[in-house]
């Protein structure tokens, strides 16, 4: 595949913004929606409406079918074991509150510790203080250095009996640089304890193998992946699944409801209490069909990687602009560029980036910890897909050029 | 001194001026910096704005019935957006700000061509303004 056949699957890249064609650099807020999405969503939506598991008609096998070729599909994307490994949530943040209620709620004790990373999305971090306040449990921090690297030396100090759980995205949406997830889950796992893995844009920028990650968790979001919002994955090892009580309670995720008692469904159906996004979710199979499709295309990846080169060094070359999330030391940089330009606010760059038409994201980014870290009120991040062209890369760098001349 | 209708045609007009939104940036950079500076113990969090993404600072001191603001801002675009209102409403009297109904700001566009999140920054201004009036 190549880009320009790539471009035309997605319409949004057509479209116009003050009259200037949209130059789209927010991916690691949400992808856009290719066609073929779109498609699946609506043919879901139009001729595949029934409710799943529940009934005999044949629209509900339908419905029911494609429901669960999704989650087949998510299973062997990311190498699980079996598609029972898969629960479908609504996305990177439920995954992680299902896993802080049924999981946490039963196995966090007061005393215990959860280390989360200083450069972890709000949605792992809130979730595991809620936790701890409630537990009495304890919330550690395992800070980044000043290149946004992790140490596992800092990690090993960290670690004791007493940790159950560490929490650490693949990829930073802040920094851009993919973490050690594989040693750190070895690291853990020789003291027994267990790691969460937030995929959210690691999923996006990495082929993921979860057996050979060995994470116990690994959570992602649908529309960071070309399919429909409020679609996402938790992947847990099944015997951890199995070891876990539901969390929310209701229809489908029973075995037998009596007064006397009610037992529960196996998982994956355990944890999918009411009715399902019956439209969204199966449009995870053609999202991940085109990831493969993409990543399968050397042209894509070396014009990914060209922008990578192109973009590091043109905000690098400026002393004004201050970088977040250096590659080097073992850490690789993926296409998400967070920065700020001295003195400068990023409220006004990105304000003028977007008249010129180019869409970046401004402020804290979920990760105000972060940003206190760097000692900012917040950052600019131009963040790219493999639809985007080496021409936009320039006509940002220029734009932001500008940007910042308007503001002298 | 103009009246407040005046003052706001001005406004207006002068922003109707630029056909290009940049070129409307400039303009309010521009006005930014012509504000007065605000002293660092006017910067209090009861003079902070809230639900803008930059810091905004409205300060106000009344003389009888006559209402006086300074502002500043850590952002430039923001700090032209409250120079402008400033440039408007201040040495207005209480009633005049009361009474008013802020739709000149629709005939700039100012509210249409700032994102939803913005616009509710400069709803906050709007409604800061009124807030000392009251
Ligand atoms: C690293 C990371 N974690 C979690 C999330 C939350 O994802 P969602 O809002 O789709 O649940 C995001 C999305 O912004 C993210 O980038």
């Amino acid at each position: 595949m190549d880009i320009d056949s790539l471009r035309q699957l997605f319409p949004q890249l057509q479209d116009k913004v003050y009259g200037k064609t949209l130059v789209y650099l927010d991916n690691a807020a949400t992808s856009l929606r290719p066609s073929g999405v779109v498609e699946c969503w609506r043919n879901s939506a139009e001729h595949c409406t029934a409710n799943l598991h529940r009934a005999v008609h044949h629209i509900a096998d339908l419905a029911t079918r494609s429901y669960e070729d999704a989650r087949a599909k998510v299973a062997s994307y990311i190498g699980a074991g079996s598609p029972s490994e898969i629960v479908f949530t609504s996305g990177a943040t439920a995954s992680i509150n299902l896993v802080c209620y049924s999981f946490g709620r039963k196995f966090i004790q007061s005393g215990d510790e959860i280390i989360v990373a200083e450069s972890e999305h709000h949605s792992n971090i809130v979730p595991w203080q809620m936790l701890c306040e409630e537990k009495g449990a304890k919330l550690r921090v395992w800070g980044v250095d000043e290149n946004g690297h992790l140490s596992l030396d800092d990690l090993k100090s960290l670690l004791n009996p007493r940790t159950k759980l560490v929490c650490l995205a693949h990829i930073s949406n802040v920094l851009g640089l993919v973490n050690p997830v594989k040693e750190v889950v070895k690291l853990c796992h020789s003291i027994g304890c267990k790691v969460l893995t937030d995929g959210a844009q690691g999923i996006v920028h990495t082929k993921v193998d979860v057996q050979d990650l060995d994470c116990d968790f690994y959570v992602f979001s649908g529309h960071k992946i070309f399919a429909a919002p409020s679609t996402g994955v938790l992947y847990a090892k099944k015997e951890i699944l199995d070891s876990m009580p539901p969390f929310m309670g209701g229809g489908e995720m029973i075995s037998e409801v009596k007064w006397s008692g009610t037992t529960y469904a196996e998982p994956p159906y355990r944890f999918e209490a009411g009715t399902q996004n019956i439209s969204g979710t199966p449009t995870l199979k053609p999202a991940l069909e085109l990831m493969e499709e993409i990543q399968n295309s050397a042209q894509l990846s070396d014009n990914l990687k060209d922008i990578t080169d192109y973009i590091l060094s043109g905000l690098s070359s400026d002393p004004r602009i201050r970088l977040y999330g250096i590659p080097g030391a073992g850490y690789e940089k993926v296409p998400v560029f967070s920065f700020s330009v001295e003195q400068l606010h990023h409220e006004d760059l990105a304000l003028i980036l977007d008249k010129m038409g180019v869409a970046v994201r401004s402020g804290q980014m979920c990760a105000e910890p972060l940003m206190d870290r760097y000692g900012v009120t917040g950052m600019l991040r131009a963040s790219f897909a493999p639809y985007n062209t080496m021409q936009e890369a320039r006509y940002f760098i220029s734009s932001l050029h500008k940007a910042m001349d308007m503001l002298r | 001194m103009k009246t407040l209708k005046e003052a706001q045609e001005e406004v207006v007009e002068e922003m109707s001026m630029f056909d290009d939104w940049l070129d409307k940036y400039s303009y309010l950079i521009d006005l930014g910096a012509t504000l007065e500076t605000l002293p660092e113990s006017a910067r209090t969090e009861d003079n902070l704005i809230k639900g803008c993404q930059s810091r905004v600072w409205l300060e106000c001191n009344k003389e009888g019935n006559i209402i006086y603001f300074k502002a500043d801002s850590d952002a430039l675009i923001t700090k032209g957006i409250i120079a402008l209102l400033v440039r408007v409403y201040s040495g207005r009297t209480l009633e005049e700000i009361r009474d008013d109904d802020f739709s000149f700001l629709d005939s700039i566009g100012l509210k249409e061509n700032l994102s939803p999140t913005r616009a509710g920054g400069l709803n906050a201004m709007i409604a800061k303004i009124k807030s000392y009036a009251l």
